[in-house]
């Protein structure tokens, strides 16, 4: 298989007052054409800085300081911005949490579909606004050449995500970043959109990464799993086998939280203590504090990532098979 | 274009507007008012630019009811015999020509200024705001008692009476452009933060395509406001200005100067030179200030009085 994306080494941080902040600390994966990867973590895991320093968007004060992207053969770092204008929104496109607030409130659904096509290819309106129609019929929207003219305020927030999808999907992408996709509707129009992106993604044959916290979304559509802590990839591995049989203590306290496996009127379980914020991450693993198997070993050094077997499957624990 | 139309009917606008009688009120009477001015040479009786309708000998003559007053002139003649309601309807003319004028200068030079402030930020925000702060430090009387003197001595009273409309355009325009820039700046950097603007980052448009197809529409909301309040503040700077001796000459009046003209000779009985254009500039200036209270209270819902 063709590998689409390689990320390599990849270091983030963010530059403040008091020093510079380490955002992601040397993460490495790569995803081949087609294949779908769920990005998991609590929330300040840095899985949203990941997807936007794919694309070379970090908003200031954060920059990529080591490592490279490749997406495609090209190093992304060494792009013009003119060069990574034509990649973005054209090659690679990005979903966002809330469908409300990522479309403009005044222009039309079809104005703003319209002008993604003409930033990037060379059409006239004409052609675009057809292209445009075919896109909403794709994800579903009934009577697309009316809800064309409309505007966002006359949609409803699962009708907004899929015109939000529309727009991402206008140019034919190769890469779908997906932030959260779900997490600002409710839950059974979360599986209808969740089901579109999956279906969409094998007809395209797009790939897919998909940034979210919510392990059963993960586990609906996507092949490949990374799990993220505190800036750094604790686990990855086929999504299936990851989460049949977690090996990393945080993957596992994950999979616990999940309320699915519990008996009406027990307590949910939880992961005791909170994620450290980036200004004062633990020496050694820094999951250790919350850690229920930590040894002495894990307060000092820091595990690294390493093959478990035949499959990608790697964790980065010292406790592992003891 | 059908579609629109029906949108706007159904808007919450209109529905606000039907039910508020003092929003309908000034907008009828500034309407006529708009109507009068652009209709000017076609309605009024007579032309007060023609010096051959003018007779001296007309001078001062009392509105028609008033004893002593002529059937040809219903609101009276100024000191130069010109039919009072004629020069009060080119004058009203003029006022908005200036009003108007000014304040698309104003909007202009503000809203360009006011984005690129707001988007850049940094060091070009600063410089152009303290920009702002000095212009807004100098009073603008001061700023066009400048201006029209340098005017006058380089090219003449003659050259000054032709050009007094776009002068105190721009005079106005030059001095109040602030207002915008502050208000707009401030929309810009809300609307900056908003994800759709990252959205938009996303998909790979260029920064000027961001700045004014999207986040400039946004704005809008916040100038049509100020925008409304401005015109009325405008023409009040240009009558200001006018009864000065500083803005439109009394061969061409506008209701500044014609106000003006009248007050010298208020005492002496000719009450009517002073009073009428000064009454018709309270009206327009009211009514326009009330839409610009009821536009503002319609478009920002946390300002409901209570």
């Amino acid at each position: 298989m063709d590998t689409l994306l390689k990320v390599k080494d990849l270091e983030v941080k963010f530059a403040l007052r008091f020093g510079d902040l380490t955002a992601i600390n040397g993460i490495s994966f790569s995803l081949n054409k087609g294949e779908r990867l769920g990005l998991v973590g609590e929330s300040g895991a840095g899985k949203s800085v990941a997807g936007f320093a794919i694309i070379n968007l970090l908003s200031k004060p954060g920059y990529i300081s080591e490592g490279e992207v490749i997406f495609n053969g090209r190093n992304m770092n060494s792009l013009s911005g003119e060069e990574m204008r034509d990649i973005r929104g054209n090659e690679i496109s990005m979903i966002f949490q809330d469908p409300m607030m990522t479309l403009n409130p005044v222009l039309t659904v079809g104005t703003q579909m319209v002008e993604t096509l003409l930033a990037h290819k060379r059409l006239n309106r004409m052609e675009a606004e057809k292209i445009a129609l075919e896109k909403l019929e794709k994800v579903q929207i009934p009577s697309p050449k009316k809800r064309l003219k409309q505007y966002p305020h006359e949609f409803s927030g699962g009708m907004r995500q899929r015109i939000v999808i529309a727009i991402a999907l206008i140019t034919n992408p190769s890469l779908i970043i997906a932030d959260e996709p779900t997490t600002a509707l409710d839950v059974t129009i979360q599986a209808d959109i969740m089901d579109l992106l999956l279906s969409l993604c094998e007809s395209e044959d797009m790939s897919l990464i998909l940034i979210t916290h919510d392990l059963s979304v993960v586990s609906q559509v996507t092949e490949k799993i990374i799990v993220m802590y505190a800036g750094k990839i604790v686990e990855t591995g086929p999504t299936d086998l990851v989460l049949r049989e977690p090996l990393h203590p945080y993957t596992q306290g994950l999979l616990k939280a999940l309320p699915g496996s519990l008996q009406p009127g027990s307590r949910l379980n939880q992961i005791p203590g909170v994620m450290p914020t980036l200004t004062d991450i633990p020496l050694g693993c820094a999951f250790h504090p919350r850690c229920e198997r930590r040894d002495t070993i894990c307060e000092v050094e820091t595990p690294d990532l390493i093959n478990v077997d035949s499959h990608d499957r790697m964790v980065a624990c010292h406790m592992l098979g003891r | 274009m059908n579609q629109s139309l029906i949108r706007f009917k159904e808007s919450y606008l209109l529905y606000n507007f039907k039910r508020d009688r003092v929003a309908i009120i000034s907008f009828i009477i500034l309407a006529f008012l708009i109507l009068i001015g652009v209709l000017a040479p076609i309605i009024s009786p007579y032309n007060p630019y023609d010096a051959m309708n003018i007779d001296i000998m007309n001078a001062e003559t009392p509105p028609a009811w008033v004893e002593d007053g002529d059937r040809d002139f219903l609101l009276g003649t100024d000191i130069q015999g010109r039919d009072l309601l004629s020069t009060m309807i080119y004058g009203l003319r003029l006022s908005l020509i200036i009003g108007c004028g000014a304040v698309l200068l104003q909007a202009l030079l503000g809203i360009m200024v006011g984005l690129v402030a707001g988007y850049r930020g940094g060091k070009i925000d600063s410089l152009l705001m303290r920009m702002a702060d000095i212009q807004l430090s100098f009073p603008y009387l001061m700023v066009a008692i400048f201006i029209s003197a340098i005017f006058q001595v380089a090219f003449g009273i003659g050259r000054f009476e032709q050009l007094a409309v776009p002068l105190l355009v721009i005079i106005i325009g030059l001095a109040e452009w602030p207002v915008y820039a502050r208000t707009v700046r401030a929309s810009v950097m809300r609307e900056k933060s908003k994800e759709y603007v990252e959205a938009a980052r996303v998909i790979g448009l260029s920064q000027r395509v961001i700045m004014v197809r999207h986040i400039l529409p946004n704005t809008m909301t916040s100038v049509l406001v100020i925008s409304t309040i401005q015109v009325a503040n405008a023409i009040m700077s240009e009558a200001a200005l006018s009864f000065l001796g500083l803005g439109m000459p009394v061969t061409k009046p506008s209701l500044g100067s014609l106000i003006r003209s009248g007050f010298e000779y208020i005492f002496s009985g000719s009450w009517w030179i002073t009073f009428f254009p000064g009454f018709l500039l309270v009206l327009l200036v009211l009514v326009i200030n009330l839409l610009g209270d009821w536009l503002r209270d319609v478009l920002n819902p946390k300002l409901y009085k209570g």
